[in-house]
């Protein structure tokens, strides 16, 4: 075995080991020098991101890869920590390690003038890590040991600028509402274990009957996992944490709280995979009820995202308000997925929610950035009181203008690339659907049309005569993510043949994640 | 590989920054019949408002929330019902979390 095979073996491992390494190393770091902690917390993002390199290869190449801690060989697969890597959970990592590496790039300035910059960097290294974890781990309840792990630090990564009182409310709620929706998460992972003596998902898969309990614990992991990932009428924690959360944390948490998506769509297409086309339930297959339940609450998702963006005055509520509605736009395609589930636009369907999730990290979390850039130039939170600003910040006011067609789905930017096909997919299910998808895309355009004119354009007001661009880090930040937006946007196929296909294929196929562990054992 | 197909459209970004640079071009022809009147710098370039004083970018600034009034106005009942819903209250979030469990309780047939 050479070292190169040795380090993919262990690569599900230590993608997850580095940054919870790194994360307490962070304090003693710090206490030697700031800018070493600084260096150090963005190489450990960098090696995580070698070794996802690494293991995407080996897994786009040969399939799923199993990791079970502390044993090679084991009679019974029933209760072991494992990781299990497919396509789907390299999808996610990639993701993850995206926003965690621009996030740490914009730090650099805009944390710079903060206390407690140790912390800081230990909180957001160990969400990065929970969020990883969240995505290898092959077992529920080391999926909700990581979701309880990524709840606590965003709870504290939140309320960081504690001298505002607002953030330590939106902490307040973050808090209370993840810890109710993670104790649901529990018991349903306990009537799972109460019944088939097993924690593993794909062996849950594969022994899943379908009975009374089973609806229960359906019910349960979507209905909390759809709020953490901020469905509608669930949402209202996510304007709170993402308004008030420093723009660097907000995009780790958007990381976050995609996990929480891909555990919605690991528990249908996988956990649930074999039985939910097979049950009945007023006279329909379940997957096309959960489909249709999943479409109806994007759809609210959609129209009250944009609506209720239209009428914010804190900019940072207003994006977050807009990625609810983006939200909406991938489940919408899930939905669609599902409840089409066999026909061909059902495909089309998933794949252009997956990469929907890509664009909507990038576009939103962008636009976030954009905000927290005119934050630090302001110290300004409300559009009423900022104009003109395009005067004295130009490449910031390019990005936007970048981040804001991307968003609301203008060509040639990632975000049409998306849309396009979730339209075109979900217009064979249902034309209306289609039609208000498209309707609410031209609202959020609308809507970013206002920010762009009450912040950028307008009169140049007297306090804001000696406003300064962005600093180089922000700004190195911004330009790695729209220089994204652009190049998904230009050769969209690239991206959908090298991952977008792949973690598609590897949720539709869900056999195939189901015995690498059967078989691996 | 530069054209994405959807199985019932196709979507080539590159085709369609070309037809919109051949657009600009015929626009920027388009735009040379005109005629060059513009004298930078002079009283042409000030805004000219019946011959009162230009008033200070404090009071000329249009806000945020004045704009789309119109929209917002004729959604009040939706704005109104929206607001009821967003109270910011905690017990009002789980509570939403609660009805929706409960919903899908009973769709999925477990009450």
């Amino acid at each position: 075995m050479t070292v190169l095979d040795l380090l993919i073996e262990h690569a599900p491992a230590l993608i997850v080991a580095i940054p919870l390494f790194g994360a307490f190393l962070m304090p003693l770091v710090s206490r030697v020098n700031e800018k070493l902690r600084n260096i150090l917390a963005l190489s450990i993002i960098c090696l995580t991101g070698f070794f996802i390199w690494l293991l995407a290869t080996d897994v786009l190449a040969r399939g799923p890869r199993l990791y079970i801690f502390g044993a090679k060989n084991l009679a019974s697969p029933m209760v072991r920590i494992l990781f299990e890597v497919d396509s789907m959970s390299i999808f996610m990592i990639t993701i993850t390690v995206i926003l965690a590496f621009i996030a740490l790039v914009y730090s650099w300035s805009f944390m710079k003038e903060h206390d407690g910059l140790d912390k800081y960097y230990t909180l957001v290294l160990l969400l990065i890590a929970s969020t990883l974890g969240m995505e290898l781990t092959g077992d529920v309840f080391n999926f909700f040991v990581f979701l309880e792990i990524s709840c606590i630090v965003s709870c504290a990564l939140i309320a960081f600028f504690i001298s505002e009182g607002e953030a330590l409310e939106a902490a307040f709620k973050y808090i209370v509402v993840s810890s109710i929706g993670a104790l649901f998460i529990l018991f349903a992972i306990g009537l799972l274990y109460a019944q088939y003596d097993a924690l593993n998902i794909a062996t849950l898969a594969q022994v899943l009957k379908y009975t009374f309990l089973d609806k229960i614990v359906l019910v349960l992991l979507v209905v909390v996992l759809g709020m953490k990932a901020g469905l509608v009428p669930m949402h209202m924690w996510l304007p709170d944490s993402y308004g008030r959360a420093p723009p660097s944390v907000t995009l780790i948490i958007i990381g976050a709280t995609l996990a929480s998506f891909y555990g919605v769509l690991r528990v249908i297409f996988t956990l649930y995979g074999n039985v939910l086309s097979n049950a009945m339930r007023f006279a329909l297959p379940v997957n096309v009820l959960v489909g249709w339940i999943l479409i109806a609450l994007a759809i609210i998702s959609i129209i009250v995202g944009v609506i209720m963006a239209l009428v914010q005055t804190d900019l940072m509520r207003l994006i977050a308000f807009a990625a609810v509605a983006e939200v909406g736009y991938m489940f919408l395609a899930i939905g669609t997925s599902i409840a089409a589930l066999g026909s061909p636009y059902a495909t089309t369907a998933l794949q252009g929610g997956l990469l929907h999730l890509l664009n909507d990290a990038l576009d939103i979390g962008l636009l976030f950035l954009v905000a927290g850039a005119l934050y630090y130039a302001t110290k300004k939170r409300l559009l009423d009181d900022i104009s003109g600003l395009a005067r004295n910040m130009k490449y910031t006011t390019v990005f936007f203008i970048i981040g804001l067609l991307a968003v609301a789905g203008m060509p040639p930017l990632n975000g049409f690339a998306s849309k396009f096909l979730i339209y075109e997919s979900v217009y064979q299910l249902n034309p209306i659907l289609s039609i208000v998808a498209i309707l609410c895309s031209i609202l959020m355009l609308a809507i970013f049309v206002k920010v762009f004119y009450a912040a950028f354009l307008g009169p140049e007001l007297p306090g804001f005569k000696d406003v300064k661009e962005a600093p180089r880090s922000m700004l190195l930040a911004m330009g790695l993510v729209a220089g994204l937006a652009i190049f998904i946007g230009l050769f969209p196929n690239i991206v959908i043949d090298t991952l977008v296909k792949p973690a598609a294929d590897a949720l539709v196929n869900h056999a195939q994640y189901i015995s690498t562990v059967i078989g691996g054992i | 590989m530069f054209t994405l197909e959807s199985g019932s459209g196709f979507w080539n970004p590159l085709l369609w920054i070309l037809i919109v640079f051949i657009a600009f071009l015929l626009l920027y022809g388009i735009r040379g019949f005109g005629r060059n009147t513009y004298k930078k710098d002079t009283e042409q370039t000030k805004a000219f408002l019946s011959g009162n004083k230009e008033p200070s970018p404090d009071e000329m600034h249009v806000k945020a929330s004045n704009l789309y009034w119109g929209f917002t106005t004729s959604l009040n009942n939706v704005y109104t019902a929206l607001r009821k819903m967003h109270t910011g209250n905690t017990s009002d979030y789980v509570l939403w979390f609660v009805i929706i469990l409960a919903v899908l309780f009973l769709v999925f047939g477990v009450m």
